[in-house]
C-alpha cells in the first residue's frame, strides 16, 4: 500500500534510528513511503498551549498535504505524540465546518484545502488494521522467541480512548501485545506499561519525569522484561537516553534496553541489528542481541 | 437475572492486616450498576464491606472506585459492561489511587481531595464594592466555565494523575480544573495573582505532564488537562509570566523554534527554554545534562555537525502561518464542550469516532456503558 508518510521531527533528531528502520521494514511489508518533507512539526501539543488555532491550522496544512499524495491510502507516522497532537486538531476540524473553513482560508494563500475525514494512522495501527497481524505473522523469518518484550505504549496513542478511536470493536490499547506475540515474542505485562515516560516535564520538573521514567523501567526490570518497545520517540528520549539520569534518581541500576517499534518488526523479518540502528541507543540491548552472532534471545537465526 | 462475581479490595488499616482480594457472588440483571451488586453483597453476605454512596446516579460523586483498574463510578458501571471489560469473567473493584484508604473502597477524599481545592482559593474574589444588587454578567462569558463546574468533586481525576503519582504535592487536575473556574469568571477581580501563584508554585500548572489520564477518567467531561492548558494560555501569552520552572519559557522557546525551523531543532530546545545557552540560569543544567550528550553523541544518535547546524528551515509558508494567526487581536479558541458537534460529523472520519451533542449546551457525558 502507499501512504503519505509523516515521520515526525525527533526521528529526524535525536533518534534517526528511528526514521532509518522504518524506511528498511517499511518495503518488507510492502508499505511504499511518500515522504510528507514540506510539512511542519505538529506541536506536540506545546503548540496547542500556546495557541490553538495555530496548531490546528499547521497541522491542517499538513493533512492537505496528505491529501495531494496521489494514489495515497491514507497517511502514515511514526511518533504517538504526532498520532495524539494531531487527533486532537482533526477532531476540531472535523467537527465543525466554520472551523473548518476558517483555517481553510488561511491555508489557501498556497493553494491548499483540509478535506474533513483524513484517515492518519501510527503504524502499529496500520499494521494491525491494513496489512493483519496473520500475514505479517507469515512475513516472520526470525521469530523473537524467548523474548521478553514489555509493552510502553505511554500517553498519546491510548488517550483519550474515544478521540482516538479505541473502543471494544477497536482494541488499539493492546495492539502492541498482540503485536509482539505475532512476532514470536512473549508480553510481559508490568505497571507501567500506559503511564507517562514522563518526557513533558523534563525542563520544568527534572526529578519527577525521571522518578516517572525510572520507575518503569525498574517495574519492567521486576516483571523480568529483556527489553521494552514503545510506539513514541518522546518516550525513547526518556527512557533510553536519559536512563542514566533516571537511574541517579530512583537509586537503582536498571539497564534495560528500549526498542523503537519498526527496530522490533525489523529483527522479526530478517534485519541485522547494526542496519536497523540498535547500536546507537545508550542502552545497548546487549540482552536482546547476541552482537557476535547477531542471535536473538539465545535462537540461532533461521536458515 | 444473572450471576455476578465482584472480586473486593478489602483492607481495614487498623487491623494491621495487609490488603487482600475477596470475592463476593451477586444476582442482578445485567443493567444493574457496580454498586447495587456491591450493596447486594453488603447486604446479603459481609455487613463489613467498606463503600461510600450516596445518590445512586451519577451526580454526587460519592461512589469513586477502580473497576477493572479504570477509574469509574460505581453507579455509573453496568455489571454486563463491566464483565465484558474484566479478563477472566471476574469484575474487580479497589479504592482509587493516590489517597490514603480508610476502609476497603473507601479513600480519605479530606486529605488529599478537598485540601488541594482549597489550595486554589476555591471562591470569588471579586475587586471593588459588591455592587448593589447582583453582577451582570454577559451569558457567552460564563459558557466558557461551565465545562469546569460540571465537576462533581469524585475525585477520579485525582486518583489516576501520574503527576502526583510522583509527586504528591502537585495540585492535581481537580483543583486546577476548579482554580480555572474563577480566573475564566469575568468577575473576579485577583486573576493575575491566581496565574501567577499557580504558575510560579513548582507543584502547579506546569507540573502536569501531559497524559490525558485525568481526560480519560472524568465522568463528567470536564477535560482538567485541557483546563490546566488554558491557565498555562493564559498565564504565558496574555500575562507574560516567566515562572521559575521555566514553564513559559519553554513553551515560547518551542514555538519559536518551530516558527524558525518548521520541525524541531532538538539542540536548541533545552538551552532556550532556560533563557539561552550563555543565560547563567542555564548553565548548571547544560553542565548537568552533558553525561547524557556525551553519550549520544557517542552512540552517533547526534553528529556534532546535526547539533550544531540547523538543518532545516521553516517554509515562507508555516512563517505566514505564524504571522498570520499571531497577528489576530483575540485568539479563536473552539471548544467542542461548549460548541457541540455537527450531527453529521464522524461519517466520513474514518477511525475518528464522536460523540454527538449536535449543537447542545449540554454537558457531553461520558458514560462507560457504550
Amino acid at each position: 500500500m502507499k501512504v503519505a508518510y509523516w515521520p515526525g521531527c525527533v526521528s529526524r533528531g535525536f533518534t534517526p534510528e528511528l526514521h532509518g528502520s522504518m524506511a528498511l521494514v517499511a518495503p518488507l511489508l510492502d508499505i511504499e513511503l511518500v515522504e510528507l518533507d514540506r510539512a511542519s512539526c505538529c506541536g506536540a501539543g506545546v503548540i496547542a498551549e500556546h495557541n490553538q488555532e495555530l496548531a490546528d491550522t499547521l497541522n491542517a496544512r499538513t493533512f492537505a498535504l496528505a491529501q495531494q499524495v496521489e494514489g495515497a491510502d491514507m497517511m502514515m507516522n511514526i511518533c504517538s505524540t504526532c498520532q495524539g497532537a494531531q487527533s486532537e486538531c482533526q477532531e476540531r476540524l472535523d467537527a465543525n465546518t466554520e472551523y473548518r473553513d476558517h483555517v481553510n482560508e488561511t491555508l489557501a494563500a498556497e493553494g491548499l484545502t483540509y478535506d474533513r475525514g483524513i484517515a492518519n494512522k501510527h503504524f502499529l495501527w496500520l499494521m494491525v488494521e491494513e496489512i493483519g497481524l496473520e500475514a505479517i505473522a507469515a512475513m516472520v523469518t526470525q521469530p523473537l522467541t524467548g523474548l521478553r518484550v514489555g509493552p510502553f505504549y505511554g500517553c498519546y496513542i491510548v488517550r483519550p480512548t474515544d478521540r482516538l478511536g479505541i473502543d471494544r470493536a477497536h482494541p488499539r490499547d493492546s495492539y502492541l501485545h498482540q503485536l509482539i506475540e505475532t512476532l514470536g515474542g512473549t508480553v510481559a505485562d508490568y505497571a507501567g506499561q500506559y503511564k507517562c515516560c514522563g518526557f513533558p516535564i523534563i525542563t520544568m520538573n527534572q526529578e519527577a519525569s525521571l522518578k516517572q521514567a525510572g520507575r518503569h523501567l525498574g517495574d519492567a526490570l521486576d516483571a523480568d522484561a529483556d527489553c521494552l518497545v514503545t510506539p513514541c520517540p518522546l518516550c525513547h528520549l526518556n527512557l533510553d537516553l536519559q536512563q542514566p539520569l533516571a537511574e541517579k534518581v530512583v537509586g537503582r541500576p536498571l539497564g534495560m534496553p528500549v526498542l523503537h517499534l519498526p527496530q522490533m518488526v525489523g529483527l522479526a523479518l530478517g534485519l541485522e541489528p547494526k542496519q536497523l540502528g540498535l547500536n546507537k541507543h545508550v542502552v545497548k540491548p546487549t540482552s536482546v542481541i547476541d552482537w557476535s552472532t547477531s542471535v536473538v534471545a539465545g535462537v540461532p537465526h533461521a536458515a | 437475572m444473572a450471576d455476578y462475581i465482584l472480586r473486593l479490595r478489602r483492607y481495614s488499616p487498623e487491623t494491621g492486616d495487609a490488603p487482600y482480594w475477596e470475592d463476593f457472588q451477586v444476582d442482578l440483571d445485567g443493567h444493574r450498576s457496580v454498586l447495587d451488586g456491591i450493596l447486594q453483597a453488603k447486604d446479603r453476605t459481609d455487613a463489613s464491606i467498606g463503600i461510600r454512596c450516596s445518590c445512586r446516579a451519577a451526580i454526587c460523586g460519592s461512589c469513586g472506585v477502580r473497576i477493572n483498574g479504570k477509574p469509574r463510578l460505581a453507579c455509573h458501571m453496568h455489571l454486563d459492561k463491566a464483565v465484558e471489560d474484566a479478563p477472566d469473567g471476574v469484575i474487580s473493584v479497589e479504592p482509587m489511587g493516590n489517597m490514603p484508604v480508610i476502609k476497603d473502597l473507601i479513600v480519605d477524599m479530606d486529605a488529599v481531595h478537598w485540601k488541594k481545592i482549597q489550595r486554589v482559593t476555591p471562591w470569588l474574589l471579586p475587586d471593588g464594592p459588591d455592587p448593589e444588587q447582583e453582577h451582570i454578567v454577559a451569558p457567552e462569558s460564563m459558557i466558557d466555565v461551565t465545562q469546569t463546574m460540571a465537576c462533581i468533586q469524585c475525585g477520579a481525576c485525582v486518583s489516576d494523575c501520574l503527576s502526583m503519582e510522583v509527586d504528591p504535592l502537585f495540585i492535581g487536575p481537580a483543583a486546577l480544573a476548579k482554580a480555572y473556574r474563577f480566573v475564566g469568571d469575568p468577575r473576579d477581580g485577583q486573576r493575575y495573582e491566581r496565574l501567577k501563584d499557580l504558575s510560579e508554585d513548582p507543584h502547579g500548572i506546569y507540573d502536569c505532564t501531559h497524559c490525558f489520564n485525568c481526560i480519560e477518567a472524568c465522568p463528567k467531561g470536564v477535560a482538567p488537562m485541557s483546563q490546566i492548558m488554558r491557565l498555562r494560555r493564559i498565564a504565558g501569552s496574555d500575562h507574560e509570566i516567566d515562572d521559575r520552572n521555566n514553564g513559559h519559557r519553554h513553551e515560547k522557546a518551542f514555538v519559536k523554534n518551530i516558527e524558525r525551523n518548521g520541525l524541531l531543532h532538538e539542540a536548541d530546545l533545552l538551552p532556550d527554554s532556560y533563557g539561552g545557552k550563555f543565560h547563567p540560569r542555564a548553565i548548571p543544567v547544560l553542565t548537568s545534562s552533558l553525561p547524557v550528550v556525551l553519550a549520544a553523541l557517542m552512540r552517533g544518535k547526534v553528529t556534532p555537525k546535526k547539533a550544531l547546524l540547523h538543518q532545516h528551515k521553516a517554509s515562507d509558508d508555516v512563517k505566514r502561518i505564524y504571522k498570520h494567526v499571531h497577528d489576530k487581536e483575540k485568539r479563536y479558541e473552539l471548544n467542542l464542550y461548549v460548541a457541540g458537534e455537527e450531527e453529521d460529523a464522524g461519517d466520513e472520519a474514518g477511525e475518528a469516532v464522536q460523540a454527538s451533542a449536535a449543537g447542545s449546551q449540554l454537558p457531553e457525558e461520558r458514560s462507560p456503558n457504550t
